[in-house]
C-alpha cells in the first residue's frame, strides 16, 4: 500500500489483503501537474494555474491492467504522460521498479537514466494517425526504439521488426510501406509494435481504440489481452469508455477534474460504486439493450473548470447527495474497503447504483 | 408496425458514387428505407459504410466530387395543408425550393459542434440567420425566437449565451445550439449525424434526453446515424444496418437486437463489450471479445457476390462469393440481405 493513501487509511478498514498478489510496479503518490496560465505580450505575466493533474495517488501491480477513467479534461492524459516524464511534474514520486535500476523515483532521473527508464515504459497513442511518422517506413517506425537504445541494427534489426510485426499480426513484408498504405486498424498494431521494440514492463495505453471501428475495436482489445500474457506486459489503460474499461481492467481509478474520486478492483468499482461520480458515470453509458432503456442520472451543468474549480469537493456543484459539508471541505481519498478507495464525506451512508442496480449492503 | 403513421421520406434504390481519379466509390449502392412521421430511425455501420452520405444525399448536399447517379427520394411535405411529394434527387441543389427544404422541413446535427458553427458570428447571429431566412421574420422577432429555442435545448442563461461566440462554448453547450439551429423551424425530420459521439458520456446522456424530450413536444421524425449500438438501442424504433454502402438488415430494434439475422449484424452486437456484463459473471468466464476477422474490403475493389463474404463466418464457397444477395423480408417489417436467409 502506498505510503500516502496508509496515512489516509481509517483503522477498521484495515483489513488483510490476500498476500497472493503481484508486487507493486509503479506507484505515484500524491502527484501534481500545474500549468502556468499566461497573459500578456511580450511581458507575459502567469495570473493562475491550471491544476491538470492535482494530488493523484494509486498503484500497479505487475502484470495487470489499471484502467483510468474519466471525462475529457479530467488530467488522466496529462496522468498518463507524466508517469513517462513526458511532461514535468509539478510535485509528487512516480516510484517504478525497473528492472535494470531497481526501484527509482521518476522524477529524479537524469537524463542518461531517463533514457534507460524509457526503455521499460512505454506508450500506445490515441490516434493511429498522427502518431506515425508519414515519412518513415514500417521498418523505421518499428526500429528506431531499437537503433536509438542500440539493441540492434542492420540485418538484426530487420529480424527484430519482422519479428514485432508478426507478434502484432501484420506481414513482415509490409516493412517497407509507409503508414499511408494502412487502415486505422493496422496503424494501432504499428503503433503497438513500435511500444513493445524493446520488451517494455509498463506501457501507458491513452485511449488506443477511441478512434477505431467497432469491429476493429475487439480485434484491438483481444491483441493488447494477448500480448499482455505473452510478455507479462502491466498496462495504465488510460480510456473513456467504461464497457471497454470493464472489459479490459482488473482495477479501475476514476477522475475527476484533477483528482481520484474512486478506485477499487474492477468488479467492486462496477458492483457498488462509493463515489456519486462514479454512479453517475455508469448509470450514463447507453446500453447495447432495448429491453433496458433505463434513465440515467442526469448531470447538471459542465466539468468544473480545473484553473478555477469549485470550493470543497469538486463535484458538489453536480452532486445530488451533496450537504453543506461537501462545498466548504474537500473530502481526502481513504480506503473505505480493503482496496476500495474513495474521496466522498458520505460514502459510508450513500447506497449508489452499480451496473447491476442497487446492492444492499 | 408504422402502418398506421404516414410516410414522411422513401428511400428508393438510392446510388450516390464518387468520381475519384482512382476509380469510382460507390460510397450508397443501392440503397432503400422509409422514414414515417415521428419515428426514430437508426442508421448504424462503421466508418466508410455510406451512412453519412446517405443523409447527406437526403439533403443534398453530398460533396464533389461526389454524386446521386440513381434512385429516387421521395419526400411527403405539406405546405399550408396540402400534401405533396417531390423527388429530392431531382432538384438542384442550389434552388430556392431545394434551400426552403434544407434547414427548415428537414434539418442536420452534425457530429463536429466545432467546425459546424461559424467562429466569427455569435450562437444568436447564427440561429437567428435561419429563423430569418426561413420564417422571414425581424431581427428583434427573430433574436426572440433563438432565445426562445436556446431555452428549450436547456442552455443556461440563453440571454446572455446568444451574444457569445462558439469558442466561448463547452461542447455540450455548443451541441445544443445546434439543436437550437435545427429545431428552430421546426423541422418534420431531423438528421442527426453522431451528434453525442465527440462528447463525454454524461453530457451525452444530457444530450440524448433532451433529444426524447423534444421529439415527444415538437413530433417530428429522427434519422439518427451513429456507431455506437448502445446509442441504437436507447434510442430508437427502427434501425437499418449498413455495410459497404448497402443495407444488410432492417428492423425493429428489439427484433435486431434479439433477433439478427446477417452475419454482420451478430458479429457486431458480439463484439462490442457491454456494460455490466463481465461484473455480472463476476470477472470469470470468456475473457476474449468476439471479433470480425479483417477489415472494411478496399472501396476501389470490392469482392465478387456478397461484399461481407471474406469476413464473413459463415460464409459459404460457390455461393457467397458468386451471388450477390437480394433483400427479402424474412418477417413482417425484418428485412435481410443474406444468402444464408434466402434459403439458396
Amino acid at each position: 500500500m502506498t505510503e500516502a493513501l496508509k496515512n489516509t487509511t481509517p483503522a477498521h478498514a484495515a483489513t488483510a489483503i490476500p498476500e497472493s498478489r503481484n508486487p507493486i510496479l509503479l506507484e505515484v503518490n500524491d502527484l501534481k501537474k500545474h500549468f502556468p496560465v499566461q497573459k500578456g505580450f511580450l511581458v507575459t505575466k502567469v495570473v493562475g494555474h491550471v491544476k491538470a493533474v492535482d494530488g493523484v495517488s494509486f498503484f500497479i501491480r505487475e502484470q495487470e491492467t489499471l484502467g483510468l477513467v474519466g471525462e475529457s479534461g479530467c488530467g488522466k492524459t496529462t496522468t498518463g504522460r507524466l508517469i513517462l516524464r513526458a511532461y514535468e511534474p509539478t510535485a509528487g514520486e512516480i516510484w517504478f521498479n525497473d528492472q535494470q535500476m531497481g526501484r527509482v523515483n521518476v522524477p529524479d532521473l537524469d537524463r542518461h537514466q531517463l533514457k534507460l527508464l524509457r526503455q521499460n515504459m512505454q506508450m500506445i497513442f490515441q490516434d493511429p494517425y498522427s502518431s506515425l511518422n508519414p515519412r518513415m517506413t514500417l521498418l523505421q517506425i518499428v526500429g528506431e526504439p531499437l537503433l536509438v537504445n542500440k539493441v540492434a541494427k542492420g540485418g538484426e534489426l530487420q529480424d527484430r521488426v519482422a519479428e514485432l510485426l508478426r507478434v502484432v499480426g501484420l506481414r513482415p513484408e509490409y516493412m517497407t510501406r509507409y503508414p499511408h498504405a494502412f487502415s486505422g486498424g493496422q496503424r494501432q498494431r504499428i503503433g503497438v509494435a513500435r511500444a513493445l521494440a524493446l520488451n517494455p514492463q509498463l506501457v501507458v495505453c491513452d485511449e488506443p481504440v477511441s478512434a477505431l471501428d467497432v469491429s476493429i475495436q475487439a480485434q484491438t482489445l483481444n491483441l493488447l489481452q494477448d500480448l499482455q500474457e505473452q510478455f507479462g506486459l502491466t498496462y495504465l489503460f488510460v480510456s473513456h469508455d467504461l464497457s471497454v474499461v470493464e472489459h479490459i481492467s482488473d482495477r479501475v481509478a476514476v477522475m475527476y477534474v484533477g483528482k481520484l474520486v474512486e478506485a477499487a478492483t474492477t468488479d467492486a468499482l462496477f458492483r457498488h460504486p462509493l463515489h456519486p461520480y462514479t454512479e453517475a458515470l455508469l448509470s450514463a453509458v447507453p446500453k447495447p439493450d432495448p429491453r433496458l432503456r433505463t434513465e440515467p442520472i442526469v448531470l447538471q451543468g459542465d466539468v468544473a473548470d480545473p484553473a478555477n474549480p469549485p470550493s470543497g469537493c469538486y463535484f458538489h456543484p453536480r452532486c445530488q447527495y451533496a450537504i453543506d459539508r461537501c462545498s466548504t471541505e474537500g473530502p481526502e481519498l481513504r480506503e473505505l474497503e480493503p482496496e476500495h478507495f474513495v474521496s466522498c464525506h458520505r460514502a459510508e451512508e450513500l447506497q449508489l447504483m452499480g451496473v447491476l442496480g442497487r446492492v444492499t449492503a | 408496425m408504422n402502418n398506421n403513421r404516414e410516410l414522411l421520406v422513401e428511400v428508393k434504390n438510392l446510388q450516390t458514387y464518387f468520381f475519384l481519379d482512382e476509380g469510382t466509390v460507390h460510397a450508397v449502392d443501392g440503397v432503400d428505407f422509409n422514414i414515417h412521421r415521428g419515428e426514430t430511425l437508426g442508421v448504424v455501420g462503421e466508418s466508410g459504410c455510406g451512412k453519412s452520405v446517405t443523409a447527406r444525399s437526403i439533403l443534398n448536399i453530398v460533396p464533389k466530387p461526389g454524386k446521386t447517379v440513381g434512385g429516387e427520394i421521395l419526400y411527403h411535405r405539406k405546405v399550408k395543408g396540402v400534401e405533396q411529394t417531390i423527388d429530392l434527387t431531382q432538384m438542384e441543389p442550389q434552388s430556392s425550393e431545394m434551400r426552403s427544404i434544407r434547414g427548415a422541413e428537414i434539418a442536420m446535427v452534425f457530429q463536429e459542434p466545432m467546425t459546424s458553427l461559424s467562429p466569427v458570428h455569435t450562437i444568436g447571429n447564427q440561429i437567428g440567420e435561419a429563423i430569418r431566412l426561413h420564417q422571414g421574420l425581424d431581427q428583434a422577432a427573430a433574436r426572440e425566437l433563438a432565445i426562445e429555442m436556446l431555452d428549450l435545448v436547456g442552455m443556461p442563461l440563453p440571454d446572455r449565451t446568444i451574444d457569445e461566440y462558439a469558442h466561448q462554448l463547452s461542447g455540450g453547450m455548443r451541441q445544443r445550439a445546434m439543436i437550437a439551429m435545427a429545431l428552430s423551424c421546426h423541422p418534420s425530420l431531423l438528421i442527426a449525424d453522431e451528434p453525442t459521439t465527440a462528447l463525454d458520456v454524461t453530457t451525452e446522456a444530457q444530450i440524448l434526453k433532451l433529444m426524447r424530450q423534444l421529439q415527444d413536444e415538437l413530433g417530428m421524425a429522427i434519422m439518427y446515424i451513429t456507431h455506437n449500438l448502445g446509442v441504437i438501442a436507447q434510442m430508437t424504433e427502427n434501425v437499418v444496418v449498413m455495410y459497404m454502402g448497402k443495407v444488410v438488415e432492417q428492423a425493429e430494434v428489439d427484433t435486431l437486437f434479439y433477433d439478427p439475422q446477417h452475419p454482420y449484424t451478430r458479429a457486431l452486437l458480439q463484439s462490442i463489450p457491454r456494460l455490466g456484463q463481465k461484473t455480472a459473471r463476476r470477472g470469470a468466464g470468456q475473457r476474449r471479445l468476439a471479433s470480425i476477422r479483417g477489415m472494411v474490403p478496399d472501396p476501389y475493389a470490392l469482392p465478387k457476390g456478397c461484399p461481407f463474404h471474406p469476413r464473413c463466418s459463415e460464409m459459404v464457397a460457390g455461393q457467397c462469393d458468386q451471388t450477390e444477395p437480394q433483400m427479402i423480408e424474412v418477417a413482417p417489417g425484418h428485412k435481410v440481405r443474406c444468402l444464408a436467409c434466402t434459403g439458396v
